[in-house]
């Protein structure tokens, strides 16, 4: 009978020890740990959403670098093809006018050394004209000076002539 | 090792446990000519101190004004506890080991007997009423209950002690989280925090919803006290081991709390459900009020039911633990040797229901809390819990 007969000491007790631990926890302890928790909750939560976002903002951007290292590549190899265009333009440019110009001073010298040549060739000529004609000369001085040879001479000359 | 193995040593064990009582019997008996006169003075020597199960286990089980250590007798290790009574409009207070364990009076004052047992009497009459010193065991004195007993009993001892060890938990926990906001928890808080999420996330919201946050507090408290004393109960030796959450004044205190708690919280609909329930046919409420009766009888019956669950539970855990130990001493007075060779088993179904008792302290803490989170939900009478509020009862 005794285990249940509740006896009056302990019930006496048991309320102010229930009455005071309740008010202990409820003023000290329970609203500082429940808002602790919900508060790490809430931080933790936020904290994560915002790594979340950041690593969306993270793939955004880097999708965004990548595009423009796409881009950059894309200008370079334009700008590197064009430049190549105009080197080889201007090789070929700067070929072409150096041939030309060595064609045209090669013509110049063919020129100068065919003018030289002619020069030369008309001294010689004019040289040897003088010279035969002054060999001519002698001859014919030496040849005509007596008359029959003038004569025999004239007489050639009269029958080469043919009168037609 | 597989269980094969286990039933075979058992059975062995059993089988030897057996035959060694046989053996007993049968030399008793071929003994019984020769030492008739010895073994009659032996009977009689060890019926005098024959080890009873049922006080035994019923002493530890209830209150008492000292707490025993260890020890038998006069030789016992008891820490005294102060008695405190209102005798005639006038305090009195002194030491329980005045009282010898009953053997003795104090000023009149002496543990009651008979269907007083368990009680402090004021003894009556010219001769007794200041009396101190022995008393006569068997004898009757006149007496009278003292009724306002509100002495430091053991359980009154366990109940401050785990107040004391609860707040400086808590408060201790609590300063971590003011310290040291928004971190990650350590220590005793990394333990007592995940229960607190439980308790908060799978009782209190579930059945309160918005109203969370006014009655945790409460069913936070309750859920600990209960807890944290089953779990003193369990502990065999001083701090523990007062059967605190297994007297009814403490469940019965609690389940009141509860009840209170709940009657004022209750909204209007709680009193319709009550006096004019709906989905029940006319004839159950007119002219004789079945219904209301029934459902009036049931708002007593709730925190009725928490008070003994919590109650039987806790107690049933303690004298099964207690039966088992008792078993070593009750083959032993057969013989020392069956004593012995009993222990193992005892021991381990020791072991085994005391594993059983922490599984049952968490689960009576959280059945009581849950159900009394249930019925102050219930009593607020929101729509949307009471679904939540038929969930079957443990």
């Amino acid at each position: 009978m005794e285990l249940i007969k509740p006896s009056f000491g302990l019930i006496f007790w048991m309320l102010i020890g229930f009455g005071i631990l309740f008010f202990i926890l409820a003023k000290f302890a329970w609203p500082i740990i429940t808002n602790g928790i919900a508060s790490r909750n809430k931080k933790i939560n936020d904290q994560l959403e915002e790594a979340a976002k950041i690593h969306e903002e993270m793939e955004s951007l880097n999708k965004k670098h990548e595009e423009m290292l796409a881009q950059a590549k894309s200008e370079r190899d334009a700008i590197l093809a064009e430049a190549r265009k105009v080197s080889e333009e201007m090789y070929e440019k700067a070929k072409l006018k150096a041939s030309a110009e060595s064609q045209a001073m090669i013509e110049d010298a063919k020129k100068s050394i065919y003018f030289e040549k002619m020069k030369a060739i008309t001294d010689a000529k004019n040289a040897i004209a003088n010279f035969s004609i002054d060999i001519a000369q002698k001859v014919l001085t030496e040849e005509l000076k007596d008359r029959d040879k003038q004569e025999a001479i004239v007489e050639k000359w009269m029958d080469d002539i043919h009168f037609n | 090792m597989s269980y094969k193995g286990i039933e075979r040593i058992l059975a062995a064990f059993f089988c030897t446990v057996i035959m060694l009582f046989a053996c007993q019997k049968t030399f008793a008996q071929t003994t019984e000519g020769a030492e008739a006169e010895n073994v009659e003075a032996v009977a009689e020597a060890t019926e005098e101190e024959a080890f009873d199960a049922g006080p035994f286990i019923i002493e530890h089980v209830i209150d008492s004004y000292g707490w025993h250590i260890c020890g038998d007798g006069d030789k016992s290790v008891t820490i005294p506890l102060p008695i405190i009574l209102f005798d005639d409009g006038h305090a009195v207070v002194f030491l329980s080991n005045k009282l010898h364990h009953g053997e003795a009076a104090y000023n009149g004052y002496a543990m009651g007997w008979g269907e007083n047992k368990g009680r402090i009497v004021k003894l009556d009459g010219d001769l007794y009423s200041e009396y101190t010193g022995h008393l006569e065991e068997g004898m009757e004195y006149p007496c009278h209950v003292c009724k306002w007993d509100i002495s430091i009993t053991k359980n009154v001892c366990a109940l401050l002690i785990s107040l004391i060890l609860i707040s400086c938990i808590f408060l201790s926990v609590a300063k971590r989280y003011r310290e040291h906001p928004d971190e990650a928890p350590s220590g005793l808080q990394a333990f007592v925090e995940p229960v607190i999420v439980f308790i908060q996330d799978e009782v209190i919201t579930p059945s309160l919803g918005k109203n969370s946050n006014k009655y945790a507090p409460y069913l936070l408290t309750l859920f600990f006290f209960i807890f944290l004393n089953n779990i003193m109960g369990i502990i065999p030796i001083f701090p523990g081991g007062a059967n605190l959450t297994g007297n009814i004044a403490i469940t019965g205190i609690l389940a009141l709390i509860t009840f209170f708690v709940t009657t004022f919280s209750s909204g209007k609909e709680y009193w319709v459900d009550i006096f004019n329930t709906p989905g029940v046919p006319w004839w159950l409420k007119i002219p004789l009020p079945i219904m209301p009766m029934v459902e009036v009888i049931g708002i007593f019956t709730k925190p009725f039911v928490l008070m003994v669950r919590l109650f039987a539970n806790i107690t049933a855990g303690h004298i099964i633990t207690l039966a088992f130990v008792s078993l070593i001493f009750i083959f032993g007075q057969m013989n020392p040797v069956i004593g012995w060779a009993v222990s193992p088993v005892s021991v381990f179904f020791y072991i085994f229901m005391g594993l059983m008792e922490l599984l049952v302290a968490f689960i009576q803490a959280f059945v009581f809390t849950l159900l009394s989170a249930m019925y102050i939900g219930m009593a607020i009478g929101e729509e949307e819990h009471e679904e939540e509020a038929t969930v079957v009862e443990a």
